[in-house]
C-alpha cells in the first residue's frame, strides 16, 4: 500500500478551480465516487480528492483551493512528483435505471468520470457564481443554476439521484429523495480507516466515512454538528 | 523492531500494512464503549497534526469478542493498549486480557483528549501488575514536568517497559473566524513537532530506568528512528507517518539499517544509547563534572 509517486502532466485553470492532471502510474482509477489521498508537498498528511477524469494513462483531479493543502496541490507544476494512494472507499453504485447527477460547487468533481461511466446522463449543477460554473463544461448534458437558485428547486421526481456537494444540499436531497446516493465529505487524515478522524453520524452512530462511505444512501446519514469553518470554506 | 503507534492503524482494515510490522498495537481500549469526540476531530497545523479522536473504541467486551481474535490471526504479536479513568479500570481490563494471547499490555497513561486518570501513574501500573503476568508498558505524556521520575516510579511499580511519547496538547484556530478548528477546542499534536520532544523524553527515561523503550513521535525516516534508538529506544513506533505513507514500515526499516551501517553499527540495535556516551564525554557529563570539582579543590 505504498503511495505511488505520480508525475504532474499539467495544471489547468477551470474557473476558480485547478484541474490537476497526473500520469496514472500503477494506479487503477477505481469506481466513480471513490477517492485518492494526495500528499501536498511539504505537508504532513494527505488530502482526499475524488477522481474527476480518467483519460488513458491519466488521473485528473479538480481542486478547490480552500486551505493550505488544496492550495499546495493547485500550485503543483508540470514535472513535479506527488504521492498518491488509492482508489479508496466506496463509490457510486452504477446499476441505476434513470440516473440524474446533482451537484453543488466543487461537488461537481467526481461527475465527469461518473458521467462517462453512466453514458452521459442528465446533470443539474448549482454554483455560487458564473466563474465557478465554468466547471460545468467538464460535465456533458449539464443544466446550470446560480445562487440563489438551488438545484433542489429544479429536482423533479422519478430519477435515480446521485449527488455530491455541500452538506446542506445533500441533506435537502436526502429529504426529497430518500433513495438517493450521496457522496459526503469529512476531514480525513488517512483515508484507510487508521485515524478515526473522519467520523460522521451514520445510522445513528459515529462511524468512519472513509470506510463506510464516502457514498452513502440518503437515509443512512444523520445530522452531525456543523463543521467548524465550513462557511469560510464554502 | 518497528511497531505502529496506538490509534494510528486499524490492522483489520489494513492487514497488508499490519503484516509489515514486528508487532501491532491496538487503539486504546476502555472498559466501556466510547464513540469518541464530536467532529471536527483533525486539523493539520504548521508543525504537525492535531487530533481529538477521544479514544473511540468498542469497549473491552466487544474488543475481546470481535476484534482480538481476528487480530491474533494476522501474524504479528498483538500489543493491547488499555485506557481508563481510574486504577480499577485498568486493573479490570488487565484481568480480562491475562487469559488471552495478547503479547503485551500497553497502559495508556497519557491521552490528552480525555480527562486524565485520577490515580497516579505508578498506582495504575501497580494495580495492573497485580492482575497480569504479561509484559506491561507504561505510555507516558511528554508534558509531565519530570517524565524520568514518573518512569522510575512506573518501573518500581512493576512496568516492564515504556512507550514514549504520546501527543502533546495543542490548539489550532481557523484563520478566517479565529475559532478553534477542532470541535473540542484543543487536541493532541503529533508528527514533526514531537520529534525533539520525544528524543528528550527517551533520553531522560533511558538514563533513569534502563527499561526497554518504544520510542515514537514524528518518525518519518530511518534517520529519525536511529536518533530515537541512540537516545535509548529499543524499538520504534510509527504514528502519523502511516497516514501519508502506509508503506512506511518497510521503508523505515530499510532506511534504518542503512543509517545504522553508515554510522558504523552492525545492527540498529547496536546503536542503542549511543547518544549517552557522547553526553557523558561532554562538559556537563558526570565525568567532566567530577573533573571540574577535582580541579577546584
Ligand atoms: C471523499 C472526499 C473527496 C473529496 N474530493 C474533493 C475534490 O475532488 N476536490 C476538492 O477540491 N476537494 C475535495 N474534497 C475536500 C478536500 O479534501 C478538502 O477541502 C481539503 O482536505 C481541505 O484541506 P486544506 O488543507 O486545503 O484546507 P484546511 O486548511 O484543512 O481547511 C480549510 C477549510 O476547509 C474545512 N475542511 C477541511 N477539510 C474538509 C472537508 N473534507 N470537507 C469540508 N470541509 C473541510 C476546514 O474546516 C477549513 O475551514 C474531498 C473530501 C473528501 C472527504
Ligand atoms: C489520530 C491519532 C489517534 C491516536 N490515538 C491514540 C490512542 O488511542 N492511544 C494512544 O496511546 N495514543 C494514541 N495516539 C498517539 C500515538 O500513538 C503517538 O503516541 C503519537 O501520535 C506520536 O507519534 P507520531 O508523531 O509518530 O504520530 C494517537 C495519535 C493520533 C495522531
Ligand atoms: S480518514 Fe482516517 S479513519 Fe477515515
Amino acid at each position: 500500500m505504498s503511495p505511488a509517486r505520480l508525475r504532474v502532466l499539467g495544471v489547468e485553470r477551470v474557473g476558480p478551480y485547478a484541474l490537476l492532471r497526473l500520469g496514472r502510474g500503477p494506479l487503477d482509477p477505481g469506481t466513480p465516487g471513490q477517492f485518492f489521498m494526495l500528499r501536498p508537498p511539504g505537508l504532513v498528511v494527505p488530502r482526499p480528492m475524488s477522481l474527476c477524469l480518467a483519460p488513458p494513462g491519466e488521473l485528473a483531479f479538480l481542486v478547490d483551493p480552500v486551505g493550505a493543502g488544496t492550495r499546495a496541490l493547485a500550485g503543483l507544476e508540470r514535472g513535479d512528483g506527488v504521492h498518491v494512494v488509492g482508489p479508496l472507499g466506496n463509490g457510486f453504485r452504477l446499476d441505476v435505471q434513470r440516473p440524474l447527477l446533482l451537484g453543488g460547487g466543487i461537488g461537481v468533481a467526481p461527475f465527469p468520470f461518473l458521467s462517462a461511466r453512466l453514458g452521459r446522463p442528465p446533470a443539474l449543477l448549482g454554483f455560487r457564481t458564473a466563474q465557478h460554473a465554468e466547471a460545468a463544461a467538464l460535465v456533458p448534458n449539464a443544466e446550470v443554476v446560480l445562487e440563489p437558485t438551488l438545484v433542489t428547486e429544479l429536482l423533479s421526481p422519478g430519477f435515480d439521484v446521485l449527488a455530491c456537494g455541500p452538506e446542506p444540499m445533500l441533506e435537502a436531497v436526502g429529504r426529497l429523495e430518500p433513495a438517493a446516493q450521496l457522496a459526503w465529505e469529512a476531514p480525513m487524515a488517512c483515508g484507510f480507516g487508521a485515524c478515526y478522524g473522519c467520523a460522521v453520524e451514520i445510522g445513528g452512530r459515529l462511524a468512519r466515512l472513509c470506510v463506510e462511505g464516502p457514498v452513502l444512501g440518503g437515509r443512512v446519514r444523520g445530522q452531525i454538528p456543523a463543521m467548524a469553518g465550513k462557511v469560510a470554506a464554502a | 523492531m518497528i511497531l505502529n503507534a496506538s490509534g494510528c492503524l486499524d490492522p483489520l482494515v489494513a492487514p497488508d500494512v499490519a503484516r509489515r510490522l514486528d508487532a501491532v498495537v491496538t487503539k486504546t481500549v476502555t472498559p466501556l464503549p466510547r464513540e469518541g469526540n464530536a467532529p471536527v476531530r483533525i486539523a493539520e497545523t504548521d508543525s504537525g497534526l492535531l487530533n481529538s479522536i477521544g479514544l473511540a473504541n468498542p469497549g473491552i467486551d466487544r474488543f475481546l469478542a470481535d476484534v482480538l481474535p481476528p487480530l491474533l490471526e494476522l501474524g504479528p504479536p498483538v500489543w493491547v493498549s488499555v485506557g481508563g479513568f481510574s486504577a480499577a479500570d485498568y486493573a479490570r481490563s488487565c484481568t480480562r486480557l491475562d487469559a488471552t494471547a495478547a503479547a503485551v499490555v500497553e497502559l495508556n497513561l497519557s491521552c490528552p483528549n480525555v480527562a486524565a486518570p485520577e490515580d497516579e501513574a505508578a498506582a495504575i501500573v501497580a494495580a495492573a501488575r497485580a492482575e497480569t503476568d504479561k509484559p506491561l508498558y507504561a505510555k507516558l505524556s511528554p508534558a509531565l514536568p519530570d517524565i524520568a521520575a514518573v518512569a522510575g516510579a512506573a518501573a518500581e511499580a512493576g512496568a516492564d517497559g515504556l512507550s514514549l511519547v504520546n501527543t502533546i496538547r495543542g490548539l489550532a484556530l481557523d484563520p478566517a473566524t479565529l475559532r478553534p478548528r477542532l470541535a473540542t477546542g484543543t487536541g493532541g499534536l503529533s508528527g514533526p513537532a514531537l520529534r525533539p520532544v520525544a528524543l528528550a523524553a527517551v533520553h531522560a527515561c533511558f538514563r533513569a530506568t534502563g527499561l526497554p523503550i518504544v520510542g515514537m513521535g514524528g518518525v518519518e525516516t530511518g534517520r529519525h528512528a536511529l536518533e530515537l534508538i541512540a537516545a535509548g529506544a529499543s524499538a520504534v513506533a510509527l504514528g502519523t507517518v502511516l497516514f501519508a505513507d502506509p508503506g512506511a514500515p518497510d521503508r523505515v526499516r530499510a532506511e534504518l539499517a542503512e543509517e545504522a551501517a553508515l554510522h558504523g553499527f552492525g545492527t540498529p540495535a547496536a546503536a542503542r544509547g549511543a547518544s549517552h556516551e557522547r553526553v557523558a564525554a561532554a562538559v556537563n557529563g558526570p565525568r567532566a563534572e567530577r573533573e571540574r570539582l577535582r580541579l577546584k579543590l
